[in-house]
């Protein structure tokens, strides 16, 4: 069929089962904008900045295993795209970005609007695509969707020179295409899962370090399975949350900078390490040389790139989470029970739950942790996204939101970045329209990304804004009060911050604040029943702390706070560190 | 340790860039690239020397599997492969110098390729030990110039295919 350029990109875009594209117009992809005018299955959400279009993108791909898609113009919008494949990337999130660009006969002559997109999204794009030949869109698209969702996921970027929206082809969507240097691994060494099985039932305290990789294989049945046969408790990295129930009695919950004690204890105590879908990141390991110094690992990942990169795997598998996950249970029911006994250790790790919960401080004051805690409450049988700013407001979401089904929680985890939740929160409520979506926000994130408040209206995507506001850049005077000597250096926002219910409520949004401790509940309860868009601005203490924390450059059993009744500055309480030197020597390390 | 990567790669506008990239912002060191065609007109062959341990030079060889365009990565090992390096070198050369400049060209079978009123350039191939040999014995007399291609290698025919 003869057609255009741009036409010929929508038609493969439907051709890929595409259904919503977020983005925002400009000069040279007026002729996109033109052919989509004529589209009729792809809804178009116009963001109101490009940042915006590639988060809105990333958190629809994450809470609904589809690829993302966004369009932007060539230049500043191209640039201002950077920062959504930068979060992308590191999240490793199946998205499909498609740029506009100069046309080919100026290309590099800095024409206006012009930018070197493909060169400048190098090291943050899994691969991207400059269109030079019209002839070759069909098949650089086919690609594209390829790349993006198989193996490890990641964003792939498509520019598109005005004139080849113009040019007219030929479409034809290829059936058959070969990307030649691109061979992903799904299958795992059957020999390695074999070893793998054999470490696992003859390990007396094993752990399961599960993270981003099992809700992008999809691997959330298997790795239940496995951990309830084995009876090893799962700890999840932040982009892990709700890849294993967190109510689940074999949970330790998240591990880390901010994870639990007990999740930080059990690794690192532990016999063995089942690491899959991770990559051993720093806000992970602490300080590297003294992480789990007793510890056999076995390293289950799609990327082999990731085995070995930060710390030594003794047992490396390359394979697909599901894949290998599936395989690697057969290989474990195969061999004999008794599995080893690990009453010694599930009782340890009881103890250590019991002695260190999660908690706060409740003195009248509204805790930023209650307000999450209440969300969780409130949300608990329904089918539920929470989206997150970065920071204070993210790690206690982290930390006190249960979360017990996978693509329930989105985060900005490698990039970290402030302004995440509020564009999240609108792919995820386009992706899903029936869940409850709450972007759980701080009032600093949330002034990065505020003019979005206008795509939640224009599209009355019932989305609950809770704001966790202190006034403050919560986590950074965090680290002033504990490393800087208590000198808060500009972070404090209280003065210039918008009165956020007027700001609601010049977008023609519901706004309310909460004041009072005993209005948080009733407030949430009715948000959520609302659905329709509200923003709510919970006051909070100012100066509450995310605890337990691990210094940076430490050891993450060396922790800060979490300690029930005990004063902020104590790591661990003396009397159990000896208990446990004695009843859990050290030198278990396998070979 | 020095290894020499040969890395087939597909033909295409921006691979060097994609690959120098690469290790410039992971910090792998590269002494020398040379890149060009090969006998497929759809693919090129980079050989890339660097130094790096074994654990990093595994990184590197996974982080370089990862770029879609890379097709073929070969650790060369220095005794089952043969590297050359092409240099060339403008030595000032006054007249009564000029004997013994060709003099010692000849011995190391390098080429005078270019004579001018001052000087001589010469080209040499071979390994880097031979290269260094040359240089060093020529400059007492003053190197103006000199440009080096970076090692190209290949591993050596099979013995079965002889």
């Amino acid at each position: 069929m003869r057609m255009t350029g741009a036409e010929a990109l929508i038609k493969s875009l439907e051709k890929e089962g595409v259904d919503v594209i977020f983005g925002y117009p400009g000069g040279v992809v007026l002729p996109i904008y033109d052919a989509l005018y004529d589209c009729k299955t792809i809804r178009h959400v116009l963001v109101r900045h490009e940042q915006c279009a590639g988060h809105a993108a990333d958190a629809y791909a994450r809470a609904t295993g589809k690829v993302g898609v966004c369009l932007v113009t060539s230049g500043p919008g191209a640039t201002n795209l950077v920062t959504g494949l930068a979060n992308a990337w590191m999240d490793s999130v199946p998205m499909v970005a498609i740029t506009g660009q100069v046309a080919t006969a100026v290309l590099g002559t800095d024409a206006f609007q012009e930018a070197d997109i493909t060169g400048i999204t190098l090291p943050i794009t899994k691969h991207n695509y400059l269109i030079k030949d019209v002839n070759q869109l069909p098949t650089v698209i086919r690609q594209a969707f390829e790349l993006a969702r198989s193996g490890r996921p990641g964003p792939v970027l498509i520019d598109m020179p005005s004139d080849m929206s113009k040019a007219e082809i030929d479409f034809k969507y290829p059936e058959d295409f070969t990307i030649p240097g691109y061979k992903p691994v799904y299958k795992g060494h059957a020999k390695q899962i074999k070893e793998a099985a054999k470490l696992l039932t003859r390990a007396e305290k094993p752990i399961i370090y599960a993270g981003g990789g099992i809700i992008k294989s999809e691997a959330w049945k298997e790795l239940k399975d496995l951990a309830e046969i084995i009876e090893a408790p799962v700890t999840t990295t932040l982009m892990g949350k709700g890849a294993f129930p967190d109510e689940h009695p074999l949970s330790l919950r998240m591990l880390g900078m901010h994870g639990t004690r007990y999740a930080n204890y059990a690794i690192m105590d532990s016999d063995l390490i089942l690491a899959v879908g991770v990559r051993f990141d720093d806000r992970v390991t602490g300080k590297i040389s003294a992480f789990a110094p007793h510890a056999t690992i076995i390293h289950i990942d799609v990327d082999p790139a990731e085995i070995s990169k930060n710390v030594v795997a003794h047992v490396p598998i390359v394979g697909d989470a599901k894949t290998v996950l599936k395989d690697l249970t057969a290989a474990v029911n195969k061999i004999e029970k008794p599995y080893a006994d690990k009453t010694r250790w599930h009782a340890m790790i009881n103890e250590w739950k019991k002695k260190y919960p999660l908690h706060y401080h409740q003195d009248g004051q509204i805790r930023p942790e209650y307000v999450v805690e209440t969300i969780s409450k409130l949300t608990k049988d329904k089918d539920t996204v929470i989206t997150t700013g970065v920071g204070q407001n993210q790690m206690w979401a982290a930390q006190f939101y249960s979360c017990n089904t996978p693509r329930g929680f989105i985060s900005s985890g490698g990039l970290g970045t402030m302004g995440f939740g509020l564009p999240a929160a609108v792919g995820a409520q386009i992706g899903r329209p029936d869940a409850v979506v709450v972007d759980i926000d701080g009032d600093g994130s949330i002034q990065m990304v505020s003019q979005e408040l206008a795509t939640v209206a224009a599209n009355k995507l019932p989305i609950i804004i809770a704001i966790l506001n202190n006034g403050y850049l919560g986590m950074v005077r965090q680290w002033q009060e504990l490393f800087y000597n208590h000198r808060y250096s500009q972070v404090d926002l209280n003065v210039g911050t918008p009165d956020f219910i007027k700001l609601a409520d010049a977008y023609g949004l519901k706004g309310v604040r909460v004041t009072q401790v005993e209005d948080v509940e009733g407030v949430l309860k009715k948000a959520i029943e609302a659905r329709e868009p509200v923003l709510i601005d919970f006051m909070v203490a100012r100066e509450e702390n995310v605890f337990p924390m691990v210094a940076p450059g430490t050891s993450i059993d060396e922790m800060l706070g979490g300690i029930p009744g005990a004063a902020i500055s104590q790591m661990i309480d003396e009397q159990e560190e000896e208990e446990k030197d004695e009843t859990y020597p050290v030198g278990t390390r396998g070979k | 340790m020095k290894h020499i990567l040969s890395v087939l790669v597909e033909n295409k506008p921006g691979v060097l860039a994609r690959v120098s990239g690469l290790f410039s912002r992971r910090g792998f060191n590269i002494d020398s690239l040379a890149v060009g065609p090969t006998e497929d007109p759809d693919t090129s062959r980079m050989t890339i020397v660097v130094d790096a341990d074994n654990l990093r030079l595994e990184q590197i060889t996974k982080q370089l599997h990862k770029l879609v365009n890379v097709l073929k990565i070969s650790d060369l090992d220095p005794r089952d492969s043969v590297e050359r390096e092409l240099v060339l070198i403008k030595v000032s050369a006054p007249p009564n110098m000029r004997p013994e400049i060709v003099e010692t060209a000849n011995i190391f079978r390098a080429n005078i390729i270019d004579v001018s009123k001052s000087t001589l350039t010469m080209e040499i191939t071979g390994t880097a030990d031979k290269i260094q040999a040359l240089e060093d014995l020529l400059r007492p007399y003053g190197i103006k110039e000199l440009v080096r291609t970076g090692k190209i290698a290949l591993a050596r025919g099979k013995l079965a295919e002889v």
